[in-house]
């Protein structure tokens, strides 16, 4: 059979796969959901909780979308599509794809056809690569999740104040990395100053909303504060980016 | 007689079900390709590959693992690691969905809040890439229009600016001392970029902890 990185087959395998990916989040909402119920919690809530995620969800979803059509021209669509809805994300598979290729004498984004052995071996090291997370969680998850419980029963105050730690550390960190360009201000590149005027442009309508709850007694906004301060941001970028970039 | 699983039990087993047969599953897409195309693969290629792919992503995800399963709880856990994309949606998504609710991960009802929030945008994700895909022709020259280019080039900025003035405000004696640490260290180390911020969540987490367990020791928390 020839082979073609959008042959109809592959289609069919990364198919088969990601229905059995989305079966799982259908068996994990429907088992929580359940639990939810019996522990007495609103199916309001819960109502609520799913729709502010999904409406969430979109815009960053929409970039992933694009992640696919931007590997497609190597890979063709069916393994980008596997990858990026299982496990993977656009650097990382990027950085895969680049070092299998380059490995095998091809230059990332040059590349105008893959012999079928070429693709398997891309496959592959994207997948040994990828691999440690899904059973390390299986083999440790148990034993950390226990800690964080006896953590709790222990200390309650602690352990609310080390869960939040863990948030705040995570977002520091990402805080930081928006102004990883920033320097380059100095040197005259006003492009650095772009990604701390998005996160400005969010972190504002966060605020308004905030106000917005406590002044005009609005609680339903704070369900959908974050997702408009995401695409208030995102919006924000197109003008900020053609004036400073 | 057979003891009754309590939820948190049967989520761990049945995490564990889903995800190692996910896994198997991933290693037969690359088996089935070879044997219907009669393709071994390049094994040099394959070795090199490797060697310059795995050594870094093993390393990460062992450090993202014991990072972000106490941030994410077992149902969203076990969910995240096979859904991928963590920090840049899953994490967001659960940490709203938490304060939302008014709930810590710890708790049984953050541990459903958690894994509903996980699995909506998972099934949410999964739906809209697969309606990219088969719209990829009349698609592909609308998101990648320079027009929307820096919308898109800048969704981690817009994404963190709100987060972080939703958790942060509440959390503020925390912060101050990560922020600080990190906005210093992103703008004055030029190494750190987007390729090394995975890197740098585990030290902003474990630096926060140290400062956090001090202020609670000296009771200013």
């Amino acid at each position: 059979m020839g082979f073609n990185v959008n042959s109809p087959v592959l289609y069919v395998l990364a198919g088969l796969i990601v229905a059995a990916v989305l079966a799982q989040s259908v068996y994990f909402l429907v088992k929580a959901w359940r639990r939810g119920v019996e522990l007495g919690m609103s199916r309001d809530k819960l109502k609520r909780i799913a729709v502010t995620s999904a409406v969430f969800t979109v815009a960053p979803a929409v970039a992933i979308v694009i992640s696919v059509i931007t590997l497609a021209k190597d890979l063709g669509v069916p393994l980008p599509w596997l990858r990026l809805s299982v496990v993977g994300s656009m650097s990382y598979e990027t950085i895969a794809a680049t070092n299998a290729e380059s490995a095998m004498g091809l230059t990332f984004g040059q590349v105008s056809s893959l012999t079928a052995s070429q693709y398997v071996t891309i496959v592959c090291v994207m997948t040994v690569s990828i691999m440690v997370g899904i059973w390390l969680v299986p083999v440790v998850g148990k034993k950390l999740q226990s800690g964080m419980i006896s953590m709790e029963n222990r200390d309650k105050k602690w352990s609310d104040i080390f869960s939040s730690s863990m948030f705040i550390g995570m977002i520091s960190a990402f805080l930081g990395y928006v102004f990883c360009d920033f320097s380059k201000v100095f040197a005259g590149d006003m492009s650095g100053l772009i990604p701390p005027l998005v996160l400005l442009v969010s972190a504002l309508v966060m605020c308004l909303a905030g106000l917005a709850v406590k002044k005009l007694k609005w609680p339903w906004i704070s369900d959908y504060a974050l997702p408009v301060s995401l695409i208030a941001g995102m919006a924000a970028a197109i003008p900020i980016t053609a004036w400073l970039g | 007689m057979k003891k009754k699983l309590s939820y948190m039990d049967s989520v761990h087993r049945d995490g564990r079900i889903w995800n190692l047969s996910v896994m198997v599953l991933l290693f037969a897409f690359p088996a089935a390709v070879a044997v219907i195309y009669r393709a071994m693969p390049d094994w040099h290629g394959f070795i090199m590959g490797l060697i310059a792919t795995a050594p870094m992503y093993w390393a990460v995800a062992v450090v993202e693992t014991f990072t972000y399963v106490p941030m994410l709880g077992a149902g969203g856990s076990y969910l995240s690691f096979v859904t991928g994309n963590i920090s840049n949606l899953k994490l967001p998504v659960a940490i709203n969905a938490l304060e939302q609710a008014d709930v810590k991960v710890n708790s049984e009802e953050g541990e459903i809040i958690s894994t509903i929030s996980i699995a909506v945008s998972s099934i949410v994700t999964t739906l809209i890439i697969i309606l990219g895909v088969l719209l990829i022709t009349p698609l592909t020259p609308v998101l990648n229009s320079p027009v929307l280019e820096p919308a898109f080039a800048q969704i981690l900025p817009a994404l963190f600016g709100g987060l972080g003035v939703a958790f942060i405000s509440k959390n503020w004696k925390i912060a101050v001392a990560p922020v600080i640490l990190m906005l210093v260290l992103f703008i004055a180390v030029p190494a750190l970029n987007a390729g090394t911020v995975g890197i740098m969540v585990p030290v902003g987490v474990l630096f926060t902890l140290a400062v956090s367990r001090i202020l609670y020791k000296k009771g200013l928390l």
